[in-house]
Formats: structure tokens, C-alpha cells, sequence
């Protein structure tokens, strides 16, 4: 999240107006150290793999992309143009970042990187998305993960 | 959302790791954001990474021009269709370059040619647009892809060469400097006025970047 005075005025008043959402509970949880953390990936970046189905406007659903995806086959159909696109052109990395996850593995300094990783479209209401995210919840779950970085887009 | 734990970045939006091809940057925001799993100091922890990404900034004038020698405008008579296929020709070889340098492009959401997601997008400033090529996607969705593909065409092809730009920079280049930004003003004027509400909505939200006057 960029800070609010590098947003034109149009877009800083787009961010005051959107809702905060109520929670019930706070899902505070403890577990292993780093080196025992089995990490996925989820994205809010739009992301599907060539061949898939685009987003569509208001998606709730989610495409998983598996550890050994080709960055080439890896599109970004988000339907918002208010974020930059460029640096996920050069680099896959900048919001999926696999790449650093594989290296920090071999390190030692994570434990394993996911068979699996998730991406949402992000300018879906988050309240249309708990299905998903139980559902999803699940699979992370038979993959084994421990840890989950969620990359804002 | 309320994630229990959160690394607060200062990064522009579509960049939550900072900077394309810093590894080492990369690392260092995502060995940030995961030390975090290990603090027991909950219920919420908000920690913030203060450091700006290397390179430029969103808003950054950096002087960069686009290389792309564009053929001179077509007469009024000879209309937006051939302005737009000109110049993505022109575009071809950018693109090429592009694909050879990245090893990828995100051209491919539509499943249509650069030149027919044009073709497509333009015939909405008919008033009988053409015919879907998928018909199982609804006019809107495959509307939406069309765009997205070519605009990532000309991003891909106008940024082919390395070097220092800003996004900002490369978004007013395709809006204030191509036929294709100048017609898609004009179809975003003529679907705003228009009675279908999904493609008002799409004109409206989903076109023209904030930054850009959208």
C-alpha cells in the first residue's frame, strides 16, 4: 500500500470512501519457526494462467497457479487500471514472488515453498469472498502450509 | 481485511514488492513480512518497512521519451481503424523486442490478435459493433480482455528498451501520445453517454487511470 499523498486527490478520495469491513473474531495463531514454514502464496493481483478464464467484473472466484508455472504463462487481467502494471511486465516477482520463495528455501531460510499458490481479482468486495476463502483455506491445508504471504493488489 | 500480521510498505499500487528485478530488495521486503509470523505479541501486528523501492518513483519525471516512430495521422476520411492498425504495426517490432528481452509478455487474456482487440474495441464507435468472437463471454467481459490486451501490447512495445522510467511517465504516453489513447477517449466519451449500463460502467470505472483524469 503506497502512502496516501503519492495518490492524485481523485484516488485518495476513492480509498476514504471504501468501507472497513467488520470482523468478529481475530484469527491470532503461533507456530514453528521460519525454517519449519511450509509458504504460500496469495494474491490479490488478478492473476490466471494463459488459457484460463479472465476475471469478469465482481469475480469471487480464484485461480491457483502451481509452484512450477512458467512466469509466461502466468497473465494479470485484474480489472482495475488504477495500479501499475510495468514492474509485473519486467518482473513476475513484484507481486508473485516465487522466485524469492524457491531461493529462501534453498537457504534454509524457509522450510518448503507450496505445490500451490491463489490469486483473487482485488476490486471484488472482500465480503464476496469468504466462500472462496474457506474453500481455499482447505486446500492450503492439504498442501501442508504453515504460512501464507498475502500480497495486496 | 485484517490480517493478524501486516508489514505496512510505502510502494506504489501493483508493486507490494517494491521493484521489478531487485532481488535482493525483493528479499529483504518478504524476509521482513515473514519474520513477522514469529512474534508473539498478537493480536495485531503492524509493523511498517520504511525504506522507499529503488528506482524511480510513480510520479517521477525521468526524461523517458518512447523510441516508437509512429506513421504520420491518416486523413479524417480514412477513419480510427486505420490509425490504429499503422500504428500497431509500427508497434510489431517493439513488441518483438520486448518478448526477446522479458522472455514473456501478458498479451493473451482475449485470445485475440493485438490488431482484432482493436479492431473489436473500435466498432463501439459504431453503432452496430461487431459480433463477439467468443459468444459464450458476454460483450462486456470480452470488451474488458480486448483492453487489457492492448494495453498490455502497447506497454510492452513502447518499454521494450531497458531504462529509468516511471509508471506515470509510460501511462500518459499511451493516453496523450497515441492514436490508440486519443480513440479511447473518444469511445469512453461516446459508451458514457451510451444506454448500456454495463458499458457505462466499464467507460467509467475501468478505462481511463485516476492519474490520467479517469
Amino acid at each position: 500500500m503506497a502512502r496516501m499523498e503519492d495518490f492524485v486527490e481523485t484516488e485518495q478520495e476513492h480509498m476514504r470512501s471504501l468501507p472497513l469491513n467488520e470482523f468478529e473474531s481475530m484469527p491470532w495463531a503461533e507456530g514453528p519457526s521460519l525454517s519449519e514454514r511450509r509458504v504460500a502464496i496469495v494474491t490479490s493481483a488478478g492473476l490466471s494462467l494463459r488459457g484460463e478464464e479472465a476475471f469478469g467484473l465482481g469475480a469471487a472466484d480464484y485461480r491457483v497457479i502451481p509452484s512450477t508455472t512458467n512466469s509466461g504463462d502466468i497473465l494479470m487481467n485484474h480489472v482495475s487500471v488504477n495500479f501499475d502494471r510495468t514492474g509485473f511486465q519486467d518482473d513476475v516477482n513484484i507481486v508473485f514472488p516465487i522466485d524469492r520463495l524457491k531461493e529462501m528455501a534453498a537457504d534454509g531460510e524457509i522450510g518448503s515453498v507450496a505445490d500451490f499458490h491463489y490469486s483473487f481479482m482485488g476490486a471484488t468486495d472482500p465480503a464476496l469472498l469468504e466462500d472462496s476463502a474457506r474453500a481455499l483455506a482447505g486446500m492450503l491445508r492439504e498442501d501442508k502450509v504453515n504460512a501464507v504471504i498475502l500480497t495486496p493488489v | 481485511m485484517r490480517a493478524p500480521r501486516a508489514l505496512w510498505v510505502p510502494f506504489e499500487l501493483g508493486r507490494p514488492l517494491g521493484a521489478p528485478d531487485e532481488p535482493a530488495f525483493q528479499r529483504r521486503v518478504l524476509t521482513e513480512a515473514l519474520s513477522l509470523l514469529v512474534s508473539t505479541e498478537g493480536p495485531v501486528v503492524l509493523e511498517d518497512f520504511l525504506d522507499d523501492a529503488p528506482g524511480p518513483k510513480a510520479e517521477d519525471s525521468t526524461g523517458w521519451v518512447c523510441p516508437v516512430s509512429f506513421p504520420p495521422p491518416p486523413s479524417e476520411d480514412e477513419g480510427p481503424v486505420v490509425a490504429l492498425m499503422g500504428e500497431i504495426d509500427a508497434l510489431a517490432p517493439w513488441y518483438q523486442a520486448s518478448m526477446d528481452r522479458r522472455g514473456r509478455t501478458l498479451v493473451g487474456v482475449s485470445g485475440m490478435t493485438p490488431r482484432d482487440a482493436a479492431r473489436y474495441m473500435v466498432s463501439f464507435l459504431d453503432d452496430e459493433p461487431m459480433e463477439r468472437p467468443d459468444n459464450a463471454k458476454p460483450t462486456v467481459q470480452t470488451f474488458k480482455d480486448a483492453f487489457t490486451d492492448l494495453m498490455a501490447y502497447y506497454s510492452e512495445a513502447g518499454t521494450a528498451q531497458p531504462g529509468r522510467r516511471s509508471s506515470r511517465e509510460t501511462q500518459s504516453w499511451f493516453w496523450h501520445e497515441t492514436a490508440a489513447g486519443r480513440i479511447l477517449l473518444e469511445l469512453r466519451a461516446k459508451l458514457m453517454a451510451g444506454s448500456d449500463k454495463k458499458l457505462q460502467f466499464v467507460a467509467t470505472k475501468i478505462l481511463l487511470p485516476k492519474t490520467q483524469g479517469g
